[in-house]
Order: structure tokens, then sequence, then C-alpha cells
């Protein structure tokens, strides 16, 4: 058996039947770490503990123990996610020493299923950047060409998983931090339904946008850690009290009757010939597999971006308060403290441990909460993000799933665009009104660009519509123009 | 009601601790006797990722609170952030309600000096609490243990306008709180806070004056020295042609006089927005009824009760009602005595002032509702006297004891046997055979006295009074 790609599923019955030990899949996977994050800086930090973690599992196994669906499957998790005793810094100098006493649910539920966690992967500062350059952790290497982004903020994952460094990883999106990275490094990526997947113990970033999803390397694999990953959790008041259906077992690569929708707005515009190609092959190939296109519409996802930017902004400038430097992470240092006003600790505290990208999402956020603004920004923004919902709820009326490209172009090179917030800023064009309207969607690896980098499609779903959306991504998949290429690194 | 011609306009908000055993938003133990930051818990000391969940009964206690102020509650409500930094609001945001508080337009009606008042209810809202800032000079120590303890913030109209009204009204809003057993009044531990805002104005005038704001004020006796203090100041400030600062003062109660914590010239901008980590409140009007429903009878509606269906007096009825465990004292024990204004009179002078005396709660009273109703019936049925009563009483107060079983333990059964008194007569008067001639020729005054005195000394004190008259005055025709 070939460890490096074997499926989520695969390793985790062959540690659970005893073909192979989950402590030799974690050294084997700990070799790759070790021989290739120097490249890629994919992980931040690593799990020193991941042998014996496995090897316990192992102990477990051979006194007939179920430890679990996944298995002994080692997994990378992004810096968003609190884990227990493992630092989390959100990419960010201001947790430079964060190690939380808890775990995130999303993570306890995998460990609860099994996984063994390799370490932490690099993301930008607090995920707020398409491209993984605000990391205080520094810019992760697009493993297709060493000298591109590996998109963001999900960077680390993409990187990570496209590289083989581990058999699953999860990220968080939004904006399309899971959907734009999983594109660039040709993986798959879901971002479920809000509400899907608890956000206890995930840092906040936009809490009303936030979700969490696999990052993976095939839509069964991403199925899987979905179903373990979902679910009503009493410490998120935001999660569904819905069932989570098995997707992985019912997952059928069959489109045929389905409605495919293809949405105007997103049909014009400048987008890059090979992503162009790439979306139209795939409608083809749907066609041919006996979906019906049908063409649908949501007038007000031209102003998606700038909702988005209101919107995630102010709940940031909020949610990043609590770094003050009083209870943990980084404090600025004094040469008399007890004369320092509070004022003035907090600057110099946050003012030296925040990054400029999320300086200026909290001046943004700040701005548009202010009193005499807040109408004009933060309301006006809320306003039309319920006229997207409703637009979307429309739309899914014609059609199961909304395809669409994931991004204007592949991967770009790093230093590009980091001068040009705004140009960044629309990179996220696709992806942001999927977070605002709450709806589940997923980048699946489809094409390739003519210089040989990979390039996803979107699919979109109606809420709670996880298994439609699935099922078009396997059909996908299984047609995929760029099954079994793997990056040149590994 | 008024001073040197000016009126003074007087608001107050009430931040009500709600004793629910956990926290607003957390799991954790809302105890007021615990360890340094021992109550703390990810949620309560905004650890990265964790999120708030509500706590469905601070829902309860505030829409409760909410209907025995009058107010309408609200069928959605709005958990809003209010931004703020400061090193014990662990979050650097309060969670709190703003456009959208549960409960609105209310109002109570109390009494001050004999007329009644009204004030009006503004808001009542749902809040979490911060931490506590210990100053030790050089540096800051923090307690969380307080950091999201529930709070309902009552608000106020500018209604009142003495420092006696205010006072009042904040005894009421106590009253009212702990009679529905939603928290326990405790001014000293923190559990009512009271902020006072004051104004003074030309009498006549319609417009208001720039508001002053009182805080630190731990007793309702400071609460009136506070207002009449900063109402005198401010006349003198007017007085003298200077304008009013609006600011935040503090009350000295040591130099009993208010002082400026903070202008609040540049009003902070606390940027409220609706907390997305946090659903709105939907209450039912089904879960409306079914609270109204559990509302316990609140005082003025007891007091009038007692005074129309018990014949209490006004007097007797607004004392026994202060607090609802002395009330349900009260009714308790009438309903073993069957005897309203005895078991009224009981209470108010024997039972209180041994309860003041010994610093004791009503709840922690050693003698119970229904041995004291016992005792009162047995007065009545002439089983003992009230001399004896007092006796018994006492021993109650002591040992507990059930009235029954210490009138036959101390042998303290009245004689209320004719032929037995009639024995104790004969033997008074045979052996007082010269009193009883001067008493019959008249030759000394008032000797009734004496022969009754004897009797019951003969007797022990346990001859029914009346039983011993009626025969002496038979025998001494």
């Amino acid at each position: 058996m070939d460890l490096t790609f074997a499926s989520i599923s695969e390793i985790a019955d062959a540690v659970k039947s005893r073909k192979v030990s989950a402590k030799e899949v974690a050294q084997h996977f700990q070799k790759r770490i070790d021989a290739l994050n120097p490249k890629l800086n994919a992980f931040t930090s690593l799990n020193l503990q991941a042998v014996q973690d496995a090897d316990a599992l192992d102990a477990r196994i051979a006194k007939g123990e179920d430890v679990g669906l996944l298995a002994g499957v080692p997994f990378g998790i992004k810096e968003m996610f609190c884990t227990k005793g493992l630092t989390t810094t959100a990419g960010s100098k201001i947790l430079e020493n964060f190690v939380p006493p808890y775990d995130a649910t999303a993570v306890a539920r995998l460990k609860k299923s099994g996984i063994v966690v390799m370490g932490k992967l690099n993301q930008d500062e607090f995920a707020m950047g398409s491209s993984n350059e605000t990391s205080f952790h520094g810019v992760v290497k697009n493993p297709w060409d060493l000298e591109r982004v590996p998109g963001g903020s999900s960077g680390g994952s993409a990187a990570a998983q496209a590289s083989r460094l581990v058999a699953g990883t999860l990220g968080t999106d939004t904006g399309g931090s899971i959907r734009q990275p999983a594109s660039f490094c040709g993986i798959v990526g879901v971002k479920p339904t809000y509400g899907r997947v608890s956000r206890y113990g995930i840092i906040a970033y936009a809490s009303s946008l936030d979700q969490a999803g696999p990052m993976v390397s095939s839509v069964k694999d991403a199925a899987l850690t979905l179903e373990v990953i979902s679910g009503f959790d009493p410490h998120d008041s935001t999660t569904a009290q819905k069932k989570v259906p098995a997707w992985s077992q019912s997952l059928k690569a069959d489109v045929k009757g389905m409605k495919i929708g293809l949405m105007k707005e997103y049909m014009t515009g400048s987008l890059d010939p090979d992503v162009q190609k790439t979306v139209e092959n795939s409608v083809d190939t749907l066609k041919k597999l006996g979906a019906e296109i049908v063409e649908v519409s949501v007038p007000m996802t031209e102003f998606a971006v700038p909702v988005y930017y209101l919107v995630a902004a102010s709940e940031a400038s909020s949610n990043l308060s609590r770094y003050d430097g009083v209870k943990y992470g980084y404090r600025a240092e004094f040469k008399n403290l007890s004369a320092v006003d509070l004022e003035e600790f907090y600057s110099q505290t946050r003012g030296q441990a925040f990054g400029a990208e999320v300086k200026r999402r909290i001046m943004l956020g700040t701005y548009c909460l202010s009193s005499g603004y807040y109408d004009a920004f933060y309301n006006k923004a809320g306003q039309v993000r319920r006229l997207i919902m409703e637009q979307y709820l429309e739309a899914f009326k014609k059609c199961d799933v909304i395809l669409s490209p994931v991004t204007t172009a592949p991967a770009f090179k790093i230093g590009e665009r980091v001068s040009d917030p705004l140009a960044m800023y629309l990179n996220d064009i696709f992806t942001t009104s999927t977070n605002l309207a709450g709806l589940p969607g997923m980048s699946v690896p489809y094409g390739q660009s003519q210089s040989g980098l990979p390039i996803g499609v979107q699919l979109t779903a109606g809420h709670f519509e996880e298994q439609k959306m699935l099922n078009v991504a396997y059909a996908l998949e299984g047609a995929s123009l760029v099954k079994g290429k793997h990056p040149h690194v590994i | 009601m008024s001073s040197r011609g000016y009126e003074a306009v007087i608001g107050i908000e009430i931040h009500v601790q709600l004793s629910t055993k956990t926290k607003i938003f957390s799991s954790e133990s809302t105890a007021f006797e615990a360890g340094d930051n021992e109550n703390t818990s990810p949620v309560s000391v905004g650890m990265p990722g964790s999120l708030p969940v509500l706590n469905s009964k601070v829902v309860e206690y505030s829409i409760k609170t909410g209907l025995a102020l009058g107010c309408d509650i609200r069928r959605k409500s709005v958990f809003a952030r209010k931004n703020y930094f400061y090193p014990d609001l662990p979050k650097g945001y309060q969670i709190s309600q703003y456009d959208q508080p549960i409960c609105e337009n209310g109002s109570i009606t109390f009494k001050v000096d004999g007329k009644e008042k009204t004030v009006s209810i503004t808001r009542a809202h749902m809040e979490e609490d911060a931490g506590k800032s210990n100053h030790h000079g050089e540096y800051t120590l923090i307690n969380y243990n307080r950091s999201g303890i529930p709070l309902l913030e009552v608000v106020s109209g500018p209604d009142m306008r003495t420092p006696q009204e205010a006072a009042e009204y904040a005894r009421t809003i106590r009253q009212i709180v702990r009679y529905l057993d939603v928290c326990d009044g405790n001014l000293e531990e923190g559990s009512l806070r009271c902020d006072c805002n004051v104004s003074v104005r030309k009498e006549g005038a319609t417009q208001f004056g720039t508001k002053v704001e009182i805080k630190n004020i731990n007793s309702f006796r400071f609460v009136e020295k506070a207002i009449e203090y900063e109402i005198e100041r401010q006349i003198d400030c007017v007085e003298r042609g200077d304008k009013i600062i609006q600011e935040t003062r503090l009350w000295d109660p040591d130099k009993n006089r208010t002082f400026s914590m903070r202008a609040k010239e540049d009003a902070q901008d606390y940027r409220y927005f609706p907390d997305p980590d946090l659903q709105p409140v939907i209450v039912t009007d089904s879960i409306i009824e079914k609270y109204k429903k559990e509302l316990p009878e609140l005082p003025i509606a007891r007091a009038k009760r007692f005074q129309d269906e018990h014949a209490l007096p006004e007097l007797d009825a607004t004392v026994l009602t202060t607090e609802k465990d002395l009330a349900d004292f009260y009714e308790d024990t009438a309903k073993e005595s069957r005897n309203f204004k005895a078991s009224s009179n009981w209470i108010m002078t024997e039972l209180l002032r041994e309860l003041n005396s010994a610093n004791k709660n009503i709840k922690d009273s050693p003698i119970k509702p229904a041995q004291l109703g016992k005792m009162i019936a047995m007065i009545d049925k002439g089983t003992i006297s009230g001399k004896i009563a007092k006796t018994i009483f006492q021993e109650m107060w002591a040992s507990g004891n059930d009235p029954e079983v210490i009138m036959k333990d101390k042998g303290l059964v009245q004689i209320s046997d004719p032929a037995a008194i009639e024995k104790l007569v004969d033997e008074v008067l045979a052996a007082n055979a010269q009193t009883v001639e001067d008493h019959k020729s008249g030759k000394k005054k008032n000797l009734f006295g004496f022969f009754v005195g004897a009797v019951m000394k003969a007797s022990k004190g346990q001859a029914n009074p009346d039983l011993v008259n009626k025969i002496l005055l038979e025998k001494l025709k």
C-alpha cells in the first residue's frame, strides 16, 4: 500500500485491520513533512507526540477497541483551530505563544474518531488574506510552483494536502479561504452550510461567516471528514440541530436529470482563459453525464465583495479586541510598566503584534460600526446580504447546484498583489457570496492552466444540501482532466 | 419638594444580579465565595475561539421581573456587543442588549410619606458583568469570577424629584426582585447596584438640566444622602453661575460627598452591533402566560389583601409584606391560629424583636409558623393565659419545641376548671379573713386586686384570670 497517496478510508481500514500500524503511518508522514516542509512552509509547528499518539491508538486497537472511523489517519490542522496543548497562533505574532487548554469541537470530534494530529498549518494572519502572505510565520509556497502562492487563507492546509504531507487537513472559510486555496493547489475543499460545523474553539475572524471544513484529496474523503466534524454542538448556539447525513455512504456520481445552474453574473467579465476553459469543460462533462444546464441569476452578487468586506471587517474589529496583552498572547515590553497608561499599553501591544492587513481590517470595521456610519455601512451591508440570500433561494428553485469558477485566475506569483489590497480583495469575487448567504460551497479540481497549475470549479448548493453538491463533485472528479496528477515537488 | 426654588430630576439604573446557579453564557458557578479566578472558564475569560451560550434561566428571571414591573416583553430581543477596552472586560466587548431589550415600558407604584408615587420603567435588559480590577498601587490584579455573572439592568424614567422618592424606588425594586426570588438583593456583595442620574432645574422649567451620574452607592441610605448632596452641589454650582459638567461621580460614604471620577464630555462610542454568536431571544405567548402564572403575589397586592381579607391595619399589612418570607410566615401562622390580628401582633412585636436582637432572618427563626399559630390558638381556647404564652414563647425561641410540649414539661397548663379555681379562691379567702372583712365593709378601697393576685399566686399563675375574677366577684358580694 502506497501510504502517500492512500485515501483516508484506505488508511483507516488498513490501521483498523492491522495491515499497517498507526505508528508506521505517522512515521511515514512525519518523514514527508521533515523532507518537504522546509520548501513549502506549510506546517508552523509539529505535534511532537504524534508517534506516541499513534502508538497509543495501536495499543487500543490491539485490545479490540473500536477507535473510530478515521483510525490512525494523519491530519494537519489549520492554526485557526484551538488544539489542546499545541500552540495555536492564528498566524499572528499576537498569539505567538498561545497554547489552548482545550480542543475546538471539530478537532475534538476528529480526535474522537481516531485521527492523529501531525501539527498545525500555516495561514494568513487571522485568516485575513487570499495568498497566505500575511502570516506571521511567512508565506507558504504552492507545491505546483514554488514561486506562486498556495492561496489563502488556508494556504498551509492546501499546500500540505497537495504535497501529501498528511492524509487530511482542516481549513476555515470566511470568504473563500477553503475553496480558493483548494483550487490553487488542486485539492478538494468543502465549506459546509453555516451552522453545520461548530465554531467552538475556532479563533473567530467574522463570526457570522466563518465555517470549518475539510481540505483533502478526494470528494469521498471530504464527505467522510465532513460527516465526522458536523452536527449540533451545545457550545455553539449557531450550530444547526439538523441530523448529519451519511454523505460518504450516499455518494453517487450520477447527475442524470440534475439541474446545474450557471450564474449569469459570473459568466461575464474578464476570466483567465484557462479558468474559462475549465468551467466550460466541466459544464460539457456534466451535460454528457445527463445533467440539465439552466441559467440562474443572483443580481445582488455584484455587491458581494464590498458587503463581505464591510461585514467581515466589522465583526473582526470586535472579535480581535480580546487580544490586548492582558491575559495571554503577546504583550509589548515596557521599561517601567507601572508608569504606562492603559491606552499606551494597548496601542503598543496591538501595534507591535498585529500585521498590516489585520490593522487595515480592524480600522475599516471600527469605522463601519462607529456611530453616524453604522447605518450607512454595517446596517446597509446587512440589508444587501439578506437580499443576496433571498435571491439565492430563488435561484435554487430553478436548479440543484450552481457551478461557477472559484477564482478569476490560477495561483498568482508571490508578492504580485501584496501592494494592491483592492486587487487582492477582488480575488474573492466568486466565493464571498456563498458565505454571505450561509450556503455550502466547494472547490473540486478539474482543469489545468497551460503552465500546469491546477484549476478547480466551484459548486454551491442550497442550505443543508451538501449531498447534491458532493454528488456533482464526485461526478466531475471521475472525469477530471487532472486526475492522478501531482505537484512535482513530491 | 423644592430646594431654593429648584427642582431635582432623578433617574436610576439598577443592575440586578440574577441569582442563577451558573453564569449567563457559560456553566461555571456564580457563588460569591470563591477563590480568585476560581469561577472561570475559557468563555468567561474570553479565550480565543470560545463562544457564549445563553443560560435560559436568565431569560426566565428577566421575563418574570419584567412582568412584575409591568413591562411589555419583547417577543424577539437581541444581544448586542458593547465594544470598549478595559482589562477586566476580557473580550474587549460586553454582551448586552441595545435597541431590542427584553423588557420595555413598565412602571411601579409605591408610597413615599403616605403619598402614592408612580415611576416609569423605560427598559430592562440582560447583560453580562465584567471582572473586577483590584488596584495595588504599582500593579493591578484582575479577578474574573464576576465576569459573566448575569445582570438585568433596570432603567427608570427621569421621574423622581426627591432623594426620598429615589431611595424608596430602589427599595421597591429590591423588594420586588426578592419576592420573585431572582436576586438576593444584597447591596454589599454587589447583587444590586444603583447608579443615579441627577440634574436640577429652576422650578417650573420644562427642559432638563445637565445630568451627572453617581456610582458606587451600596446602601439605600446612601442613595438618599448621595442625591441630597448632589442636588445641593448642583444648585450651588448653578447659583454661582458655573456650568454643570456631564460626568460620572462616585459617592464617598466616609466624607459624605460625591467626587468626580471621569468627565463624559468625549462620549464613548461603544459601536454596538448584534452579537453574531448568539441567536435572537424568541419569547412565545405561551411562555409569557406560563411565567405569569408562576409569579408570586407581589407586595402591594398582598398588603391590600391582608387589609381587605384579614382586616389588618395598613401598618401591619405593610410591615408584614416587606419580605416575602415574612408575609409567608404570617400567613402560615394565621392559617394555624385562625386569628389574623393576634398572629400579626405576635410576629410584629415579639418575633421581630427577637429576630432583630439575634440578627436573624425570618427564615432562620427557631419558632416555626405552625408552632406560633398553635400557641395563639391555645390562648384563644383558654388553654393558656397570655402571660403563660409569653413564657412559652421564650421557651419556643430557646428550644424550638412545640408549645404543647413546653406547656406539659413545665406544667404551664392553665387551670380552667371552675371547681378547682373555686377551691383556690376559698383557700385564699379563708387565709385572709380580716382582709375579706375590710373589703366587705368598704373600710379599705381597691382590695379586689389583692385577692386576684393572691389567687393567681396560689395557682402559680396558672389559673384562668377571667374565671378567677368571675368567682371572686361572686364570693365577695
